[in-house]
Parts: C-alpha cells; structure tokens; sequence
C-alpha cells in the first residue's frame, strides 16, 4: 500500500513542475551586456546607484575579516581546552 | 643517464604490454572520449550548425576528461595489484619510475587523440586535417603538460580514499594554461583565417609549460613518494 | 610576542576605520566616479593574495625538500589566507564591475586568474581535509605547482582576454589618490601579519595536541578524541 502511495506522490509533484519548467521565460539581457555602451547614453533607470555598492563591498571586507579572526580564535580555544584534558590525563596516568 | 633511460623504457613497455593483452583502458577511454563529444555536441550544436570554435573546445574538453581517467584507471590498476610498492621498492631512480608512467599515459592519450581527431574534424566539419603538423605539435605538447601534471597526483593519490573525486579537483585549475593554449591554438588553426602565428605562440606557450612541469615534478617525485 | 598581538590589533583596527575617511577625502576618479573607491581595498586584497600563495608556495618547497614541519604549519596558514582574501578580491571585484561595466562577470584578465588562483588553494585545503594520510605532501605539491603555474596563467588568461585597466594602474594614480592606495595597501599587509600569527599560534597548539596524544598513546592509555 505504501508503495502505490509514493509512487503517485512522485507522479503528482512531477505534474505540478512541468507547467512551470515550460512556461519559464530566459531573461531579457540589458543593453549593456550585450555591447559596450558609455554611461553617458545608459538611461536613468538602468543607471545603478554607486554608494551601496562601495558601501557593502567594504563592509563584505571587514565581514571576512572578523569571520576569520573568529574562527581562529574558537580552534585556538578548542584545542586549548584539548590540551589541559590531556595534560590532566598525563599527570594521572 | 643511460640507466635512467633504461628504467623509464621498462616501466613504459610494462605499461604497454599489460594494456595491449586486456585493451581495457584504451577502449574504455575512446569510447568515453566519443560519448563526450556526443554530450558537447548536443549542448553547442544547432539547426545543424555548430557554434564556433566549438570544435576545438570539445576536442580539448574531450582529451581533458578521458585522459583523466585514462590517469585514475592505470593508477587504480597498480594499486589493485599491489605493484605500485614493487615498483618503488625496486632499486631503480625513483624519476624514471615517473617518466616511465608518463610515456606510459602519453601513448594511451595519443592513440585516443588519433581517433578523435578525424572524428571531430568530420562531426563539426572542421578543418582540424587542414595543418596536420601544427595541430600535431599543439596536441603533444598540450597533452605532454597535462599529463605530466596528472600522473604526478595520481600517483600521490593512490594511496588516499577520495581518490578519484580528487584527481579532477586538483588537476584541472592547474592545468586550466594548457586548455586555454590547446584550445585557442586549435581554434586559431581551423578559423576562416587560419592564424598560424597565435598557433605558434601557443605551442611556444605548450612547451615552456611541459619544460617547467615535468622538471618541477621530476624534482618532487622522489619526496612525494616517500613516507 | 605576545603582547605585541592586542597592540598590532588596535593598529589595525584603527587604520580600518580610518580608511574610510581617507578613501572619502581622496580625488574622486574623473570616468567611473564614486565606485572607482572600491580599487582602494581591492586591490590591496589582491596584493596581500598573491603575496599569500608566494608564501605558501616557497613554504611548501621547504617542506617538500627539507622535511620541516613548521614550513608546513606556514603553508597551510597562508593557504587559508589566501582563500580568505581571494575572497575578497572575487567579491569586491565583481562588485566594481557591475556598476563600472553593467555586467558582475566579464571573464576579464585579472579577476579570472585571481580565481583561478583562488581555486588551486580551496584545492589544497579540500586536500588537506578529505586527502587521507600523507595529504600534507600531497598538497604540498598542490602549493607549489599553483606558485608555478602564476606565470603560466598571467600569460594565457592575458593572451585569451584583456579588459581590465591595464596593470600600469599605480603609477598613474594623482597624488591625492597614492596616498590613501599605500596606506590602504599597509592597512592590509598588517592584518595579513597579525592573521598569520593568530593561524600560526592555532598551528602549533595543534601540533602540540599531536605530540601529547602520541605520548599517551604510547604509554598505552589513549583517551578517546575529544573532536
């Protein structure tokens, strides 16, 4: 019974993704990407604004770094803990 | 250094011998060779037509992977049979163990190459017969490079568990200068305006490529190898 | 020494905030304007990662051919330091791009080597980490062919596409614009320092860890591993 049931939840999920794989549009390109064209001639709209992307480019930086720093410091502290268990483990045994 | 050439040519026919009598890797390798090609050709082909450059790229993308497992195959033979251990305890220089396997992979590759090549050039009506000479000596050295690189980690390889995951990992961002070279002087070659320059300088490219790199693995055979 | 650490960590602490207000003050560049600014750390990004993979690589020679451990504590440290600022790079870069040229990805000279770069080093840590036995060597190799194929790939990926501003970029920098790109470019060099020493530090307490597990192991009581 449970098998029949599996098989008809697998058929039923197929069912529904096939509309939308055949329905799903390629997306439209922007002039830019397709050849060089001068800031000057981009249209306002399509113009990006430049200080939230040098802002969180800085702030990607700062991020990676204290990620990394961080992790470190909790190995540092793991394997210190490690080291006084064994320690411990030596002067007892 | 006629000793070393001695132990090189050993190793090599060993490697021959053993897979002229099973064919195994051979025809496992031409035969992936062709399905790739078939998968490239279905992804870059349309209305007939391919898009271009194509030719050149799934040749080289071709080569790229079988000779990938053309690498792992003849390596996982060794360790199945337990004849990598003989093979370094043998009292023989460790670096004519390594070019003996590299003569080995070489040959393998090159009778691939052989086949694929005519076979490419009539699926893509490509003009890849057009300058025989030229594309012969893209082919060596691009195949030299990226076999000296590969039988250097497969041998290091055989001993770890993730193994054949591995292989490809490693080989490929290292050998990224020997596709871009292959492919572009290939495509300079069979373009409507056949640049025989760019192929030049990439074979010049290829060969300074095969002078580092087999130099660089020979040097570190010997430590890798060793406990 | 270790005093030093909290000192060298303010300093650059310090100069990170400044720099902000350096990069402000700076000229702003006459064609692309205000995200031009994000050249003043990706670049030193870049900088202190090609500085990274040199390190490791030379590391990783002393280790393949003088056996030191340390050289190899070395090469791991800055192998993971030169994924963390190639992480860097490959994100501002794109970044810059997107806003400079309209597109994230344009498969230019220089962000193309830097991954590439980029991927031979998450090579060799997947190879540290999943290698098995004898994965320091292994990855050793892994250092030191990625240091010597830095020429190979400048070459090739430059040969096969050129848009990047061409590498004379410093020199002609304004005045008011040096200024801010070596204080940025020092800013980052002494956090690659103190992240060395921190990863260092981690390097030999791990290795301290081997040693008393060895001790214990021979004495005949070998507690289970606590991770």
């Amino acid at each position: 019974m449970k098998r029949w049931v599996r098989a008809c939840l697998v058929l039923l999920a197929l069912g529904a993704a096939l509309p939308a794989v055949t329905t799903a549009q390629p997306p439209s390109t922007t002039a830019a990407q397709d050849e060089f064209v001068p800031m000057s001639e981009v249209p306002e709209s399509e113009k990006l604004p430049a200080a939230p992307l040098v802002i969180g480019a800085y702030a990607f930086i700062w991020l990676a770094a204290l990620a990394y720093l961080w992790s470190i410091w909790r190995r540092v502290g793991a394997v210190d803990r490690e080291i006084a268990q064994l320690r411990r483990d030596i002067a007892r045994g | 250094m006629s000793q070393f050439a001695r132990v090189a040519w050993i190793v090599m026919q060993k490697d021959l011998t053993v897979e002229l009598r099973s064919r195994e890797i051979i025809s496992t390798t031409v035969f992936f060779a062709l399905s790739c090609v078939l998968v490239f050709a279905f992804a870059l082909v349309r209305d007939g037509r391919t898009v271009v450059d194509a030719a050149a790229g799934i040749l080289w993308i071709a080569i790229a992977f079988s000779g990938t497992l053309a690498l792992g195959r003849t390596f996982e033979r060794e360790r199945y049979t337990d004849t990598l251990r003989a093979l370094m305890l043998a009292p023989a220089d460790r670096p004519a163990i390594y070019v003996g396997k590299l003569l080995g992979v070489v040959a393998m590759l090159a009778a691939t190459e052989i086949l694929l090549v005519p076979l490419v050039a009539l699926l893509f009506q490509a003009g890849l017969l057009e300058r025989p000479l030229w594309l012969a000596a893209l082919l060596a050295t691009g195949t030299i490079g990226f076999a000296a690189v590969g039988t250097l980690f497969a041998a290091m390889l055989v001993r770890a568990r993730t193994r054949d995951v591995l292989l490809p990992v490693l080989l490929y961002p290292i050998t990224i200068p020997v596709i871009i070279g292959g492919v572009r002087g290939t495509a300079a070659l069979v373009a409507e305006t056949p640049d025989v320059a760019m192929a030049q300088f990439w074979v010049a490219l290829l060969f300074l490529f095969d002078v580092v790199f087999v130099v660089l693995s020979l040097w570190t055979f010997e430590p890798l190898m060793t406990e | 020494m270790r005093r030093l650490y909290p000192v060298g960590l303010a300093v650059a602490a310090a100069m990170f905030a400044a720099a902000p207000l350096l990069i402000d003050r700076a000229p702003t560049e006459s064609t692309m304007g205000l995200v031009q600014k994000i050249f003043y750390f990706h670049v030193p990004a870049a900088m202190t990662m090609f500085l990274s993979t040199f390190v490791s690589g030379i590391a990783s020679g002393v280790f393949l051919f003088r056996g030191k451990q340390a050289a190899d504590r070395v090469a791991l440290a800055a192998a993971e330091l030169t994924v963390v600022f190639g992480a860097m790079v490959l994100v501002t870069g794109p970044v810059w791009a997107r806003k400079a040229w309209g597109v994230w990805w344009q498969w230019d000279a220089r962000l193309t080597s830097s991954l590439l770069l980029w991927m031979i080093f998450v090579a060799y840590l997947l190879v540290r980490r999943y290698g098995g036995p004898g994965s320091e060597k292994l990855s050793a190799a892994v250092s030191l062919f990625g240091m010597a194929n830095v020429p190979f790939v400048y070459v090739s990926v430059n040969v096969w596409r050129t848009l990047h501003p061409k590498t004379s970029v410093v020199p002609t920098l304004s005045p008011g614009m040096r200024g801010t790109f070596w204080f940025c470019v020092a800013a980052f060099l002494l956090l690659y320092a103190l992240m060395m020493a921190a990863r260092l530090r981690l390097g030999k307490q791990q290795a301290e860890v081997e040693q008393l597990y060895l001790e214990l192991d021979e004495r005949g009581d070998l507690p289970s591993r606590a991770s």
